[in-house]
């Protein structure tokens, strides 16, 4: 791992993070001594079998949990104050969107709230359905799109207020392969035009391997990190990459992490 | 179409139902008559006599129509004698009543699911609220507005509103409260505040409960005015009718007034039938 303070090109750092809910059950640990650094530009996948933190931890980076112990900054700020900041926009599983407005009415609902302008706001609303491929869709109702159609409109939701960061917690679990492979391609272009630092909450190691430069495997009771894997496949990614031996190698590697983790389970 | 003729099949069934129970029970009164006068009556004039009686126990469903008719158009709207005239001494408490109610409702609501205070305290004290005979309450708040000198409209609004609130209530508690977790994560994670979720999630998506509601809350104004006109002796509106009704034994007077308000009342829900279609079309959340 590299040193512990915080560089320029440092956007998440997590040290000695931990995070208990204390449930009538008992406390439970859903985060245990997790240390990380996400650099700008990065693409990050959390992979781990369910009930290991990676949502938690995508939320405790949007603020959106509080972390018991340890510290966390996004852009060298506490998560809450990196909120206000509008350092991130974040992707749900769901797309969320709200059925009375329109595609572009959803799209610009962070926008209403953050006070842009109406010419702003209908400018940037352009702007992000050219980025996700949805030009023209901006007046259809969200039940007249398809379930990816609607995914991307949440991601173009999550990126018209131009923040660095983007936070998507399994965004594409609900989809079938055919439309997934379609997006998780679309998702590279767009991060390589955009330039957005990306966290990526999975449980596809396909879908980790082909999308990342960095894949964090963790595993469950207490939720821990296990493994970071520098990917060495280039940025340039076809979708037949994932035929290449490079590829798979990785793609052991990450099965291994998992495995190790979780002991007999798997 | 279709559904014309199961419609028409039970009215033409509930009808016939109410024929054979006015010979039964206006029968009595025909015996003791010819019984007094010694004679006999076969059953066909025991028919004839029970369906035309002048103040029977059961008007037939003609002499109801008729009445019904007579006083919605055989009369000057401004006659005391006209049900539109009573009609829209109702109706007028009833809309104003059922303004007071929905906007009451509404503010509790949003107290409610925004205190956590409110939440514990209020939803208790509107139920205890409706607990209680609006027959008791109505004579009370009819009372303590003729001593501070209102009487007429406002009092019987306030009698409606009594009732016309807590459906809203209970509604859109539900209705704010629909949103899931991941829609209020999202946005806050854009940083909104109350009044932002409020308007931007919490009120839009508690649309089709709110509608749901008022419904149900347009039909209690309307009987609580209806209730509202019966203490003190009122002397125009529907229920004002209902009890000079009652006074002389006018049962069809009673049962034109009683038809006069479900109409009235089908017609309120109808209209909002009508705007919840309208703006759910409008909001696009009507397929």
């Amino acid at each position: 791992m590299k040193d512990t303070t915080t560089t320029a090109g440092t956007v998440i750092e997590a040290r000695g993070l931990g995070l208990t809910f204390q449930t009538s059950d008992g406390p439970v640990h859903a985060l245990k001594d997790v240390n990380l650094t996400v650099d700008k530009g990065d693409f990050v996948s959390f992979i781990g079998p369910s009930g290991c933190g990676k949502t938690t931890f995508l939320r405790a980076i949007a603020a959106l949990e509080h972390p018991t112990e340890g510290t966390l900054t996004v852009n060298g700020m506490e998560p809450d104050a990196a909120r206000q900041a509008r350092a991130y926009g974040y992707v749900f599983q769901a797309a969320g969107l709200y059925p009375w407005r329109t595609i572009a009415g959803n799209i610009k609902l962070p926008l209403e709230i953050m006070g842009f302008s109406k010419a702003e706001q209908k400018e940037r609303v352009e702007k992000v359905l050219a980025l996700v491929d949805l030009e023209g869709f901006g007046k259809k109702f969200p039940w007249q799109l398809s379930g990816g159609m609607q995914q991307r409109a949440s991601i173009a939701r999550a990126l018209a207020f131009d923040a660095d960061i983007l936070l998507m917690d399994e965004p594409f679990g609900a989809l079938d392969e055919i439309v997934r492979d379609r997006l998780n391609e679309e998702l590279l272009k767009l991060w390589a035009r955009t330039e957005k630092t990306i966290g990526f909450v999975t449980h596809s190691i396909p879908e980790a391997v082909y999308l990342s430069t960095k894949i964090v495997v963790m595993s469950p009771r207490p939720g821990r990190i296990t493994d970071v894997i520098e990917s060495t496949l280039p940025r340039q990614r076809p979708l037949d990459i994932r035929d290449s031996r490079e590829f798979i190698e990785i793609a052991h590697r990450v099965r291994e992490g998992l495995r190790a983790g979780h002991g007999d389970e798997v | 179409m279709r559904s014309v003729l199961p419609i028409l099949a039970v009215l033409g069934a509930i009808v016939a139902l109410w024929y054979a129970a006015t010979v039964w029970l206006n029968s009595q009164w025909t015996y003791d008559q010819a019984a007094r006068a010694g004679v006999e009556v076969s059953f066909g004039e025991v028919v004839a006599d029970t369906l035309n009686q002048d103040r029977p126990v059961l008007p037939a469903p003609h002499q109801v129509a008729e009445g019904l008719w007579d006083g919605l158009a055989g009369q000057k709207v401004t006659s005391k004698r006209s049900l539109v005239y009573h009609g829209w001494v109702t109706l007028s408490a009833t809309l104003v009543g059922f303004a007071i109610g929905t906007g009451l409702g509404i503010l509790l609501a949003v107290g409610i699911v925004h205190n956590r205070a409110m939440d514990m305290s209020v939803m208790p004290w509107a139920i205890a609220s409706q607990t209680i005979p609006i027959l008791a309450i109505a004579p009370m708040v009819i009372v303590v507005f003729a001593s501070v000198g209102l009487t007429g409209l406002i009092p019987k609004a306030i009698i409606s509103a009594y009732l016309s609130f807590f459906p809203v209530v209970v509604g859109m508690v539900k209705g704010l409260r629909s949103p899931d977790a991941m829609q209020l994560d999202l946005l806050k994670t854009y940083n909104a505040g109350g009044w932002d979720t409020l308007r931007k999630l919490r009120l839009p998506a508690s649309m089709p409960y709110l509608f749901a509601s008022l419904k149900v809350s347009v039909a209690a104004s309307l009987v609580g005015a209806i209730v509202g006109e019966l203490p003190a002796g009122a002397t125009s509106g529907l229920g004002a009718r209902l009890l000079s009704g009652s006074y002389y034994g006018q049962t069809i007077q009673i049962w034109a007034a009683l038809f006069a308000a479900a109409i009235l009342a089908a017609g309120l829900v109808m209209i909002i039938g009508g705007i919840e279609r309208g703006t759910l079309r409008r909001m696009g959340m009507a397929r």
